[in-house]
């Protein structure tokens, strides 16, 4: 067993060799401004940039032209929802958006609602994290311009009903944004098929590299505008000012081409390791609940509360601060104590998971270079020290000697 | 969550006096603070002499690793002291002792609360068994 085993895929993926080689030659040969049009450094950056571009878009079920680059998935959230916002105030300013989006796109609508720019209403989701085509229809109004629903979540994996979204946005005329970081080049993205209008990705989420990403915008049927977000030079358009990472786009687009191969078979190879894993875990151990969507989710998402134990310290049993002589096990946890806030995961929060479960929640994220070996390996190990520090905990010898927990701490100070 | 102490590392990896002890022994005080909705809940039980004299201290702990290793710290703390002398703890010297960080401070005091609830519980244990010791 290696020293480390990476499996917190839903917060970056490594970099595929394959798409590293692919860099490799804009890093060192090929260092051109994809803006020079004077000679042939700047025509073969700008050739790069452009045989992308048709890669991603061609992908998407869109066209080359659409997709503009930029820093990653929080602008991208960023430019669709403020451009939109900006650019069609005269035509209302309500935007809906659901509870559990990522804070990308969760604080970009709450700067909207403090500048007065916009009114938004946050959809509640299920106790599985859905949200239905019914409750968006619903929240429709004559001032509704933008409509944002993720395409997958980020702590649960649960997968939004997109296209049924999108049949209400187009039937009622209203732009759709889709925020597909965690989706996308995982589960089949077209933009037609799941009728959004914008839709935004990075490439770090996708075997790609950090600090690169692209907002697609439909240029017709409808023609989505956008007000401008980075003032500068006028790159892509005017849409997003600044000199193009070119290493970055061209393995974005090796990321992509990567997965128009592989992506259907990834899907069933990972769906396999992740049930695996949860089918060992719980074949051991008793009140370990699953949050999110039991089917309708991302193929390397198992999201779990281990009754009785906090997150934390789960995460120190496994991440190698407790243990220097054991691989260190890369995960995350939903608890309070992990985040900056010190407020347990509002995801969870947002289905009803009460803050008990959240502080014991455990998301372990699979990917492409997982095997069989580690999730075995993990399994044992979640196994061992939850049961450990499930004999350190008194709620657990309270719930087996049958106290009520919910009563007994009734009133309890926080 | 960033480093911890090494001294955290070592009671989280090897709790001191991790258990229970019978239920309904006379001369143990019993104290359970915090809440599962807040991450963390301790239970601290002291094993207190007629004299008032800490003999024995078992922990359970629901919480962080800091949580874990303040309330096996103060099992530690607490034996040999008197019941006066262990009601004088301050977190601070909890902080002190595993180098917790400001957030994990909370950790320190809910040790402290645990110790102060355990020592109240014996005492009325206590003075009940005098009440009914005096009028036998």
């Amino acid at each position: 067993m290696q020293s480390r085993i990476y499996m917190d895929n839903h917060a970056t993926t490594p970099l595929d060799p394959r798409v590293l080689e692919a860099m490799l030659p804009y890093l060192r040969d090929h260092l051109g401004n994809a803006a020079s049009r004077n000679h042939s450094f700047g025509w073969e950056a700008e050739e790069a940039v452009d045989r992308a571009r048709e890669t991603v878009g061609s992908f998407l079920g869109g066209k080359g032209k659409e997709i503009i680059w930029l820093s990653g998935a929080t602008e991208s959230d960023n430019l669709a929802i403020k451009g939109v916002v900006e650019f069609y105030k005269d035509k209302g300013n309500h935007v809906i958006t659901t509870a559990t989006e990522h804070k990308a796109v969760l604080d970009t609508c709450k700067a909207l609602e403090r500048k007065k720019l916009a009114r938004v209403t946050y959809l509640p989701v299920d106790q599985q994290g859905r949200v239905s085509a019914e409750q968006v229809r619903e929240a429709i109004t004559d001032e509704t311009i933008l409509i944002s629903v993720m395409l997958a979540n980020n702590e649960i994996g649960t997968i939004q009903p997109i296209a049924e979204i999108g049949r209400v946005a187009k039937e009622k005329g209203i732009f759709f944004h889709c925020d597909a970081t965690q989706g996308f080049a995982k589960i089949s993205v077209h933009v037609d098929e799941l009728g959004v209008d914008l839709l935004s990705a990075s490439g770090h989420k996708i075997y790609g590299p950090k600090g690169v990403g692209f907002l697609w915008v439909r240029s017709r049927g409808p023609r989505v505008r956008l007000t401008a977000q980075m003032d500068g030079g006028g790159h892509e358009r005017g849409m997003r000012s600044g000199t193009l990472n070119v290493p970055g786009i061209v393995g974005l687009a090796a990321a992509v081409e990567i997965a128009r191969g592989e992506m259907a078979e990834e899907a069933v190879r990972t769906r396999g390791l992740r049930d695996r894993l949860h089918e060992k875990i719980v074949a051991e151990l008793d009140d370990v609940y699953l949050n999110g969507h039991p089917t309708e989710r991302l193929p390397g998402n198992l999201n779990l509360s281990f009754a009785y134990i906090e997150g934390e310290s789960m995460l120190m049993g496994l991440n190698g601060s407790a243990h220097p002589n054991l691989p260190a096990i890369a995960v995350s946890s939903g608890s309070a104590c992990t985040s900056a806030t010190l407020e347990p995961s509002y995801v969870l929060k947002a289905l009803g998971v009460g803050d008990e479960l959240a502080h014991t929640s455990i998301r372990f994220g699979l990917g492409r270079f997982n095997t069989e070996e580690e999730v075995d390996y993990v399994a044992g190990r979640v196994i061992d020290e939850v049961k450990r520090l499930r004999d350190l905990s008194p709620l657990y010898e309270m719930a087996k000697e049958g106290i009520d927990l919910k009563n007994y701490f009734a009133g309890a100070q926080h | 969550m960033a480093s911890y102490s090494d001294k955290v590392i070592d009671h989280y990896a090897n709790p001191r006096n991790v258990g229970s002890f019978e239920k309904g022994e006379e001369n143990v005080g019993t104290g359970i603070v915090g809440a599962p909705e807040c991450g963390d809940v301790m239970k601290l039980q002291l094993k207190i002499s007629d004299e008032g004299v800490v003999q024995d201290a078992r922990f359970k702990t629901f919480g962080c690793g800091s949580a874990i290793a303040s309330s096996s710290y103060v099992t530690e703390l607490v034996k040999g002291k008197t019941v006066d002398e262990v009601e004088q703890i301050k977190n601070s010297i909890i902080v002190e002792e595993l180098s917790l960080p400001p957030v994990k401070i909370h950790c320190s005091v809910l040790a402290e609360d645990a110790i102060k609830a355990a020592v109240k519980d014996w005492r009325e244990h206590h003075e009940k068994k005098k009440d009914g010791s005096a009028a036998a």
